[in-house]
């Protein structure tokens, strides 16, 4: 499904991604785990296509495209996906037009007739359970002055809305409390499918007892130095980062 | 109906309210102002202007030796620095001949009125249409009526307010309304009433308004603890070419009283506005204004509001959407007179093509108004490469315990909202109407009128998002 091989990325004159390899099969959950700074993010944003990131090198192929030629709203039509952690807030549009309109574009673009508003609404009722959301919650602006849980919980009833291919989720668990991190979690369990895939980017191991993962990978300095099944990531959490940044020769000073 | 609000003229005349005000400091002796003389004379003939009262023609001598004196501003007036008068200063306009007819009908005025049961007074080229209007002049609770039908039928209230906020010392547009308004609309409501249904005061110009300019004035005087909503609408339809309506509203607000005060102005663009609200408050009055301005060639909005009694609250928002070579200019002055008081101002603008937008905002926070809560802002996003906007909000602060904030951006549309739409699979086009829409609305849910906001928000997406 996807296929990354030696990509490298950055900001300005800085390059922060210096090489990255990694394959996802469908129905595979990856975990890409790593110390602040070490390029989890921008991976997750060039990915997604955010004109911020300048890609220098390598390639990605994502169902037999090269998905860096490809605009970020023709990547999201493709079934690409980026759950923000940071979302952005939208004063003055509503969730559900958002929400329609996304949905509508998606549709428009794979060649589906629009949705009307009172099916969507339907769909949107039954999509909201997913993340235990209050219904309130679509008619006040995108994001704006929801609570950090609210926003992540928005994020995935985006998700919901869309049903990706591959779904990033861009450090899903900062700033959730361990309920609002259960019900985001299980919201992408249950909407995980053999046919579709999910990166999961995380500082912490915490999330990863909710959405457990086929793979989990370690990136420093902006490349990959370890690959490991989802044990890597207890013993992640029991030794911390330094013992294989120090393996992989590099400092701690440098990573901080 | 009683005068508890005759103490507050007083003070707004006197002395101490506004002393910080430089006069107009204009070039005097404008040769339009020579045409203004030969068409007030011709005023002064008119059998509905000779019979007014002697306290109504001495108020428009008044109005038109300060108009003289004045002159219209230029640039070197600090209030007019970054809008150029002329194309107002140097147009010679006509007066309307008396009773002209015109060829407004209930259907073209259909666009401008909000949904629900309102009280309609249409105005036509200035002059009141009565098959165009329907309101009720009021249950003795509260009193509703053209200011030429107040004025004949000598209402005390009229004589006593008219003219007591209206600055015509300092703003020659005020002075120039003063020597000219030809008719309006008188607003009093009576000691704690409340007015149930809205006012909607429509202005309009049509083509047999070409190139003449109009003078409409309004009255709005709240008893204590009284509640009223009144709207100002101004349009022009096709064929008003030239069309420069010159309005001046004023209101007071006895203690307790609550004003919402809408102005939507949406001429076409080969006209020209100029209004100016002047507003009077005493302790725990709350005066709401909104100013929504989309239309004329070029348009100023003026609105003053004085917080002079404890507790006293004002709300100033607007909304101007320009484009093409359209010139729109509000200043607003929010003076801090008596201490806890509290004033909450947000204006935003959307500007494309060669437009120019200019915001002029001050808050004027006197030594005795301790504890003032002042919050200003004025944001625009510019659309175009071409666009132009000059802001520039003015805190002036004498007392020494209060919070005050104010701030200006000019921007463009928000990158990271941009990626974060097109990141859900809506197209660069959408995204940037939908986000300039949401620029527009978030103002416009500022409003408490709902079928005007509703109206205005259809307006902004049909503008920007469709």
């Amino acid at each position: 499904m996807l296929d990354i091989k030696g990509l490298r990325a950055g900001i300005a004159d800085r390059e922060i991604l210096k090489g990255i390899d990694l394959k996802v099969n469908p129905g595979e959950v990856h975990a890409v785990m790593g110390p602040n700074g070490s390029g989890k993010s921008t991976l997750a944003q060039v990915l997604a296509g955010n004109p911020g990131y300048e890609v220098l090198g390598g390639s990605v192929n994502y169902e037999g495209i090269d998905l860096l030629e490809l605009a970020p709203e023709e990547r999201a039509q493709k079934g690409v996906f980026l759950a923000f952690q940071y979302p952005v807030e939208i004063p003055g549009v509503t969730n559900s037009y958002f929400l329609r309109s996304a949905y509508n574009e998606v549709r428009k673009a794979q060649g589906k007739e629009e949705m009307d508003p009172l099916d969507f609404l339907d769909l949107i009722e039954e999509k909201m359970k997913l993340v235990e959301m209050d219904p309130s919650m679509l008619n006040r602006s995108v994001n704006s002055g929801f609570s950090g849980g609210e926003k992540k919980r928005n994020e995935i009833l985006q998700m919901a809305v869309l049903e990706p291919k591959l779904a990033i989720l861009d450090e899903t668990d900062s700033g959730l409390d361990i309920d609002a991190l259960r019900i985001v979690a299980e919201g992408v369990n249950k909407l995980k499918r053999p046919d579709n895939a999910t990166i999961v980017v995380t500082h912490y191991q915490r999330l990863l007892n909710y959405i457990v993962p086929d793979f989990v990978h370690v990136l420093a300095h902006g490349r990959i130095i370890k690959s490991g099944g989802k044990e890597l990531a207890l013993e992640l959490e029991e030794k911390g980062y330094d013992w294989l940044l120090e393996s992989s020769g590099a400092t701690v000073a440098s990573v901080a | 109906m009683t005068n508890v609000l005759d103490q507050v003229t007083k003070k707004a005349e006197s002395s101490d309210v506004g002393h910080s005000r430089e006069p107009v400091n204009a070039a005097k002796g404008h040769t339009m102002v020579e045409a203004y003389k030969e068409l007030y004379s011709n005023l002064k003939l008119q059998s509905g202007v000779a019979s007014q009262p002697a306290w109504l023609n001495d108020l428009r001598d008044k109005g038109f030796a300060k108009f003289e004196e004045l002159g219209f501003p230029t640039k070197r007036n600090e209030d007019w620095h970054f809008t150029n008068s002329a194309p107002i200063a140097t147009k010679k306009f006509d007066l309307r001949a008396e009773g002209a007819s015109h060829s407004v009908t209930k259907e073209a005025l259909e666009p401008f009125l909000f949904e629900g049961d309102w009280a309609t007074i249409v105005f036509v080229n200035g002059e009141f249409d009565k098959d165009l209007s329907n309101f009720h002049r009021g249950n003795g609770r509260f009193f509703i009526s053209t200011l030429k039908e107040a004025t004949a039928n000598d209402i005390r209230l009229v004589e006593q307010k008219l003219g007591g906020l209206g600055q015509i010392d300092i703003n020659a547009f005020a002075a120039l309304n003063t020597a000219f308004m030809q008719d309006g609309v008188f607003v009093g409501v009576s000691p704690n009433a409340v007015v149930d249904q809205p006012v909607h005061i429509l202005y309009v110009g049509d083509s047999t308004g070409a190139n003449t300019f109009v003078s409409p004035r309004t009255l709005i005087v709240a008893d204590h603890h009284s509640e009223v909503t009144v709207v100002e609408s101004f349009v022009s339809l096709n064929g008003a070419e030239g069309y420069f309506s010159n309005a001046v509203t004023e209101v007071y607000l006895a203690p307790g009283a609550q004003v919402k005060h809408y102005k939507v102005q949406r001429q076409t663009e080969d006209s020209f506005h100029v209004g100016s609200s002047f507003v009077y408050q005493k302790g725990d009055s709350n005066y709401e204004s909104f100013s929504y301005a989309v239309g004329s060639s070029l348009s100023r909005t003026n609105v003053d509001t004085i917080l002079d009694g404890d507790g006293a609250h004002a709300t100033l928002n607007g909304l101007y959407m320009v484009d093409g070579d359209q010139v729109v200019d509000h200043q607003t002055r929010i003076e801090h007179v008596a201490p806890n008081c509290t004033s909450h101002e947000i204006y935003k603008g959307i500007l494309d093509g060669s437009s120019q937008g200019v915001f002029n905002g001050k808050v004027y926070v006197h030594p005795e108004a301790q504890k003032t809560d002042g919050k200003q802002s004025n944001n625009n996003l510019i659309l175009s490469d071409n666009a132009e906007v000059n802001t520039k909000p003015q805190l002036e602060i004498f007392a020494d315990d209060v919070r005050c904030t104010h701030g200006a951006t000019i921007g463009r549309l928000d990158e990271n909202s941009l990626f974060y739409l097109k990141s859900r699979g809506v197209s660069a086009v959408t995204a940037r109407k939908l986000l300039t829409y949401a620029f527009a609305a978030e103002v416009l849910e500022e409003m408490t009128i709902e079928p005007i906001k509703l109206k205005l928000e259809e307006l902004a997406f049909s503008r920007f998002a469709e």
